[in-house]
């Protein structure tokens, strides 16, 4: 599916550890599409900002190599780079720039000659330019956020970086990223978010990867997690312990649980050959009676969870 | 080259001066005539002649040496460190700046600030005591390489430091002593043998005694010697700053 035509960003077998000893990434391998949306979920200290950091240029990896639009970072680090813009996590501005200048600044730092018609036009879509002459340190918190995604913005990139974007952030501006980010999408921007809001991953992103504790242990298609979300587990309590399963229910792919004592029964809600119903009615004809019976569904919460707790 | 990134950097530092005119022009400049009126005015008109240049006249090249040395070491040392503290140097670590660049617009902009105040002491010196320039183009030279030198200094400072403190120590500690030790207010040939002997060992010596060479003709030590020593503290300095980008020293984990 990714070949090399539309391969955006190319991780091989990164580590890092920094220095004192601690690994925070243990060969991770990734292929990112160009025009993709995707999502790095993760929890806190799993690894995903120092992913971000060494793609941008800010860590300094041990081992592996990156590509950026086929760029390697490090030996043809200014074409990677002028294609990256980088909204960090941290709320760090200039404080006594005012906001038209300080986004001016980063458009000329990434090599691009000034542009204030593009520039206005940058803020104007953050709902920034009222605030233009404004000095930065007299923003509220979620203006300084606009103002980070404005310089990232100011140079045209054809990757955004978005290091837990939503983190603190109100719902307006959080609507408003969601629109920003689809309107990057149409423009064909290739867009990487990190978060631990698992919503956001599943409004937004196309993919998702999950790391944890330095490694990615799961990269999906949204659509594919989707299908996994879809999917119940039906578990039936039986009154006496079964050895084996009957043949006449062989077709329900049932597996024995509790020692016997129940049977989880896995379909698709929506696309079920074999419902429910039917097989309660076959569990009866077959002469196995049941005390209870439960439904669940997996979330991506819970996959989640999973996947991150089997790795500790 | 990626100008572009030069000259914002370079424009950036520039506004932060036009913001700060009160600490980075003003104050030197009072703090200077303050030196006139006391060293030069007060003190110096019981003083004969040195050199045979009166005392006044003097002190000028050693008083420009003096704000050229700390405002370099000022400007740079907090041009890049304040990136740092804030956390905004993300940015240029993740532009496509090389070093080389980066180097170029935060010490050419320390550097510029330094040469223009110079320059204006300059000028206020010539409103106290009478002044002449025999080699205007060795002055300039000697103005802009130990602007440069010491602005890298200053960005070397700024990038070792890890706190507001560890700013200030250098100046305070070193460069402000050694200045005041180095012939700025008198000629070493003052001093009683021993002594002159010991200050050969303060690199700011040859810096002054080239600098007053270049207005009086008159030196401490030969101004070749002291134009030898001013490229080699460069020289020191250039080979720090790229030894730091190469490591990624406190820059780059």
């Amino acid at each position: 599916m990714f070949t090399a035509m539309t391969t955006m960003i190319s991780i091989s077998n990164l580590s890092k550890t920094y220095e004192g000893g601690f690994q925070a990434l243990k060969t991770v391998n990734l292929d990112i599409s160009r025009g993709e949306i995707f999502a790095l979920l993760g929890p806190n200290g799993a690894g995903k900002t120092t992913l971000i950091s060494i793609v941008c240029g800010l860590v300094n990896a041990s081992t592996g190599t990156v590509t950026v639009g086929g760029k390697n970072i490090v030996t043809d680090y200014r074409a990677a780079r002028e294609l990256i813009g980088l909204v960090p996590q941290e709320l760090t501005t200039e404080a006594f720039e005012t906001v038209f200048s300080a986004v001016s600044f980063s458009r000329g730092l990434f090599g691009k000659p000034a542009n204030p018609a593009y520039i206005e036009k940058v803020l104007r879509s953050l709902s920034l330019w009222d605030k233009r002459n404004n000095k930065i340190m007299t923003l509220s918190g979620g203006m300084k956020r606009r103002v980070l995604i404005a310089k990232a913005l100011s140079h045209e990139p054809r990757v955004l970086f978005l290091d837990e974007p939503t983190a603190g952030v109100d719902v307006e501006l959080r609507r408003d990223m969601w629109a920003l980010v689809s309107e990057l999408r149409e423009q064909g921007v290739t867009v990487i978010l990190t978060t631990h809001y698992i919503e956001e991953a599943e409004e937004m992103a196309d993919r998702i990867g999950v790391i944890t504790r330095g490694e990615i242990i799961l990269v999906e298609d949204k659509a594919t997690l989707m299908h996994k979300l879809g999917r119940k587990q039906l578990t039936v309590q039986l009154q006496e312990a079964i050895d084996s399963i009957p043949e006449t229910l062989a077709d329900y792919g049932l597996e024995r649980a509790a020692g016997g004592h129940a049977l989880v029964f896995t379909y698709d809600a929506e696309r079920a050959q074999h419902g429910v119903a039917e097989l309660l009615r076959d569990l009866a004809a077959a002469g196995l009676a049941f005390k209870d019976v439960n439904t669940t569904q997996s979330s991506l919460e819970d996959i989640f969870v999973d996947l991150v707790k089997e790795e500790r | 080259m990626n100008l572009h990134a030069i000259n914002a950097i370079y424009r950036f530092e520039m506004a932060r001066a036009r913001r700060t005119l009160t600490q980075s022009i003003i104050s030197p400049v009072i703090s200077t005539s303050l030196y006139f009126v006391v060293f030069g005015a007060a003190i110096g008109s019981r003083i004969p002649q040195v050199d045979g240049v009166s005392y006044g006249s003097f002190i000028v090249p050693g008083l420009i040496m003096l704000a050229l040395l700390t405002q370099s070491i000022a400007n740079a040392s907090f041009g890049i460190y304040f990136p740092r503290f804030t956390g905004t140097i993300y940015e240029v670590l993740s532009a496509p700046v090389s070093y080389l660049e980066i180097v170029i617009a935060y010490v050419g902009a320390a550097a510029t600030k330094s040469i223009v105040l110079g320059l204006i002491i300059l000028a206020t010196a010539a409103l106290f005591v009478p002044l002449t320039i025999k080699h205007p183009l060795w002055m300039l030279m000697f103005l802009v390489l130990t602007a440069v030198t010491f602005s890298l200094l200053g960005f070397i400072i700024g990038i070792w430091a890890d706190g507001f403190e560890k700013l200030q120590l250098v100046p305070m500690l070193i460069v402000t002593p050694l200045t005041f030790l180095g012939g700025s207010f008198y000629s070493i040939s003052m001093l009683p043998p021993f002594w002159q002997t010991v200050t050969l060992f303060n690199p700011v010596v040859y810096l002054v005694s080239g600098f007053r060479w270049s207005f009086y003709g008159i030196a401490d030590v030969s101004p070749a010697l002291s134009l030898a020593m001013t490229l080699f503290f460069l020289i020191a300095c250039i080979v720090t700053v790229a030894w730091i980008f190469r490591t990624g020293y406190r820059l780059k984990p």
